[in-house]
């Protein structure tokens, strides 16, 4: 997925969110992580540690990450983040273009 | 509403880690809660505090389908008049414990369950202060009261059968499970776990190993989900500090007298994972 979005900054794209959070995880778990890597199965990521994902993913790409779309398995890998924001951006910019 | 105890209204008295919890947890689960504190910017705080451990308990799937409890902060007592149950989660010191204890004894009607979510403090000497001993009871809630199902239920020697009856009623509501115990200082978890704590502090004190490591070991080699200083840093070091010196003023166990290290972090601000820092750094840490 490649779709663009105006932005003063790199455009959004799957492969940007995927490389940002790899990055993000591994300076925070001082670990290398793959992007079909479960998080919490490898115990890099405690439940309460995830909900600072939900609010990181929401403040860095500026999305709501509410109802049923708030739900483990959306975090369970880098991937699956990469995703939901994908598809919560996709979803943002169609209303705004409608 | 829950099942076996509809027509729940509960009040939390204490807007905290442990009160904002248990708010979350009731509201979660459709129980309308009345949240009172001393202080609108602690209630401000708490609102934005039970928003986000209500989404938390979303995102761990730990809540059930249907609408949430409303819920309503103030700063009088007075609120709590008509709560079906009052559970008092303020700080860890006995006197303010009694103290609004008393205050709430004397605001609801007879007939209203009075729960204590004292860690430490024997039962059967917070239900001196209140004006009906038997409808006291303790429930020693988690942290984090919505994530984590079994709760600790202490029946003091005063407390009646009629008043254990109600508080299955509201667990059950809650999707708790109680675990009942007797009256004793510390009861049995944390007559259990803050002596641990402690010496695990003084393991790091005394260099013998990081807190990374002490964990570690307890959670790799002894199967704990969270090891003991992750867990201090959850609990907050300065509550586990009066903690601490409850079970000591009380049991005379050294085992039990806060060690250097902790007092040291409370001193210095570094209370755990509400500031940031404690064991570990928040800021940096994934945890």
């Amino acid at each position: 997925m490649t779709t663009e979005y105006a932005s003063a900054v790199a455009p959004v794209t799957a492969e940007a969110v995927e490389s940002a959070l790899t990055g993000f995880l591994a300076g925070r778990a001082g670990a290398p992580v793959e992007a079909d890597q479960d998080l919490f199965a490898s115990g890099l990521v405690s439940s309460m540690f995830a909900m600072q994902l939900v609010v990181h993913l929401e403040e860095s790409y500026g999305i709501a990450i509410v109802g049923p779309e708030l739900k483990l398995d959306n975090f369970r890998t880098v991937g699956a983040m990469a995703r939901l924001v994908m598809r919560l951006r996709e979803a943002a910019g169609e209303v705004n273009d409608g | 509403m829950g099942v076996g105890y509809a027509g729940h209204r509960l009040a939390v008295v204490g807007a905290g880690v442990m009160g904002t919890n248990i708010t979350a947890l009731a509201v979660g689960h459709g129980v309308p809660v009345v949240l009172v504190d001393v202080d609108e910017a602690v209630l401000s705080t708490a609102r934005e505090a039970v928003r986000l451990k209500l989404r938390h308990a979303q995102l761990m799937g730990a809540l059930p389908d249907g609408p949430h409890g409303e819920l309503v902060t103030s700063v009088s007592l007075g609120d709590a008049a008509d709560a079906t149950a009052v559970i008092e989660a303020v700080t860890e010191l006995p006197s303010v414990k009694a103290e609004v204890l008393a205050k709430v004894s004397a605001t609801v009607r007879p007939g209203t369950l009075l729960v204590s979510n004292t860690s430490c403090i024997p039962i059967d000497e917070l239900a001196s202060s209140v004006l009906r001993p038997s409808e006291l009871a303790g429930v020693h809630f988690m942290n984090p009261a919505y994530l984590i199902k079994p709760v600790e239920v202490i029946r003091g020697p005063r407390t009646d059968h009629r008043t254990m009856e109600t508080v299955a009623g509201l667990l059950a509501c809650l999707g708790r499970r109680g675990l009942v115990v007797r009256d004793g200082t510390g009861f049995v978890i944390n007559r259990l776990l803050h002596p641990l704590i402690n010496a695990a502090a003084m393991v790091v004190a005394e260099g013998i190993a990081s807190a990374e490591v002490v964990d570690g070991l307890l959670e790799g080699c002894l199967g704990h989900s969270t090891g003991p200083l992750r867990t201090a840093d959850l609990i907050g070091l300065d509550n586990l500090v009066d903690s601490l010196n409850v079970l000591y003023e009380r049991t005379g166990e050294d085992s039990c007298r806060p060690c250097g290290l902790l007092l040291e972090k409370v001193r210095t601000g570094d209370l755990g994972r509400k500031s940031g820092q404690g064991f570990y750094d928040y800021g940096k840490v994934a945890s």
